[in-house]
């Protein structure tokens, strides 16, 4: 966790705890020493033009990936005798190679990377498979990040991010909607990625404790055990933002639904509702609503949109100008 | 606002019972009041946040409060963090 949000080495890459069709398959075969190495760039490198001696913008603080072309030069060299640009290679403090389809360099090659303590990495997959894998997972680690403080559930498949200030209800909202068949990801603290540059990924800030909620007079409560395992989900995108506040009377709330406010997140504009509380606004069922009139936009439908251009249609019509002009009491 | 910093000095880190201890405290304040700890920012008036911190034995804290009563605010919380939570001290 703590490792995750300061530095990245390749430890953590091979600890990764992915599943199945994300896994990278990484195991160490050389250069232990190393794998303290930090990771800066959440991107790879194809050694070949440093092989055959030619080191300008050479990617260095890249992962160095190997696939079968590179494997068998490294193997051309060695039968030469030839180590000038692997000794050179190894000089730059590269965080590591990783070998694809289960390939192993020379005794050579890994003796000065173990010399070098650069840590030498092998996967079964394919080169091309490995890099695309590695690529969506480095991106969704460098990605940047904040914490807020709300709940963020799954309503009806919208990701909804309440916020709102301590004690308006934002956990006893979520709580009525679990109940009502929605899923919680995670209660209070929110922690928030930006994926891709557009796609705002909200997770619990720990594994260890998530899926609890703090229910002012229960205390604190276990989700998954009380409404079972359909009741959460581990993240999920955050597709709205309502904002739960006192109701103040002084203030202008939206009574249309045709102007829309965001709310930026890492740069990015999330739609948001602001919504009034007070004693007898059924919040969950605003909430519920509020997460299908945003599926309807998605589709295209915008229901204020849609019934002010049949209020236009109507007045406009020249029908209903003549009946008005022509009637005697107006 | 007011910036303060403690360390953790009971033994047990900031479990649940200290985390109440803390968010009781906080709502009795109108100040907005965060605590943090190596870059995470987090809402001192929700225990599930404070847990969440992970805050063990020695960790460094800073208090911060913004708003009418800050400067009391802030003070009682690091009363609470320097009095160890009435618990055995490391």
């Amino acid at each position: 966790m703590e490792n995750e949000s300061s530095t990245f080495t390749v430890l953590d890459l091979i600890d990764l705890d992915l599943k199945e069709q994300n896994s990278l398959e990484l195991k160490c075969v050389a250069g232990r020493s190393g794998l303290g190495r930090q990771l800066t760039v959440p991107d790879f490198n194809r050694p070949g033009l440093a092989l055959a001696g030619f080191f300008e913008s050479f990617a260095w603080d890249k992962l160095q990936i190997f696939g079968r072309g590179e494997t068998a030069y490294l193997v051309k060299l060695d039968k030469e005798n030839n180590h000038a640009s692997v000794d050179k290679l190894f000089s730059y403090s590269i965080p590591c190679c990783i070998f694809t389809n289960s390939l192993l360099p020379s005794k050579s090659f890994l003796d000065a990377a173990e010399a070098s303590g650069c840590p030498i990495l092998s996967t079964p997959l394919s080169s091309s498979e490995f890099s695309s894998r590695v690529l969506r997972i480095l991106y969704e680690i460098f990605a940047p990040k904040t914490t807020m403080h709300g709940v963020l559930v799954e309503v009806f498949g919208i990701g909804i991010l309440l916020i709102g200030d301590s004690g308006v209800g934002k956990s006893e909202t979520a709580l009525e909607l679990i109940e009502r068949g929605h899923r919680l990801v995670a209660d209070d603290v929110v922690e928030i990625r930006c994926v891709n540059g557009s796609v705002l990924m909200g997770q619990g800030a720990n594994k260890m404790i998530g899926h609890h909620m703090e229910i002012r007079g229960l205390g604190i409560i276990n989700i998954t055990h009380l409404f079972g395992v359909g009741a959460i989900r581990d993240k999920k995108q955050v597709q709205l933002v309502c904002q739960l506040e006192d109701w103040n009377p002084e203030k202008v709330y939206d009574r249309i639904g045709m102007d829309e406010l965001t709310c930026e997140i890492l740069g990015v504009k999330v739609p948001k509702l602001e919504i009034p509380v007070k004693p007898g606004r059924n919040i969950p069922i605003i909430v519920e609503t509020a997460a299908m009139n945003e599926r309807l936009k998605k589709m295209g439908y915008h229901s204020a949109k849609e019934f002010n251009q049949n209020v236009m249609r109507w007045l406009e019509s020249e029908n209903e100008r003549t009946l008005y002009f022509s009637r005697d009491d107006y | 606002m007011v910036e303060l910093e403690t360390t953790i000095k009971n033994r047990a880190g900031i479990h649940a019972r200290p985390s109440a201890l803390i968010a009781q405290t906080a709502v009795k304040y109108s100040s907005r009041i965060f605590l943090e700890k190596a870059g995470n920012k987090i809402n001192a008036k929700s225990i599930m946040g404070i847990i969440t911190l992970a805050a063990s034995f020695g960790s460094v804290i800073k208090i911060t409060a913004e708003g009418p009563d800050e400067q009391a605010a802030a003070e009682a919380i690091k009363a609470l963090f320097d009095s160890g939570f009435n618990e055995e001290l490391g």
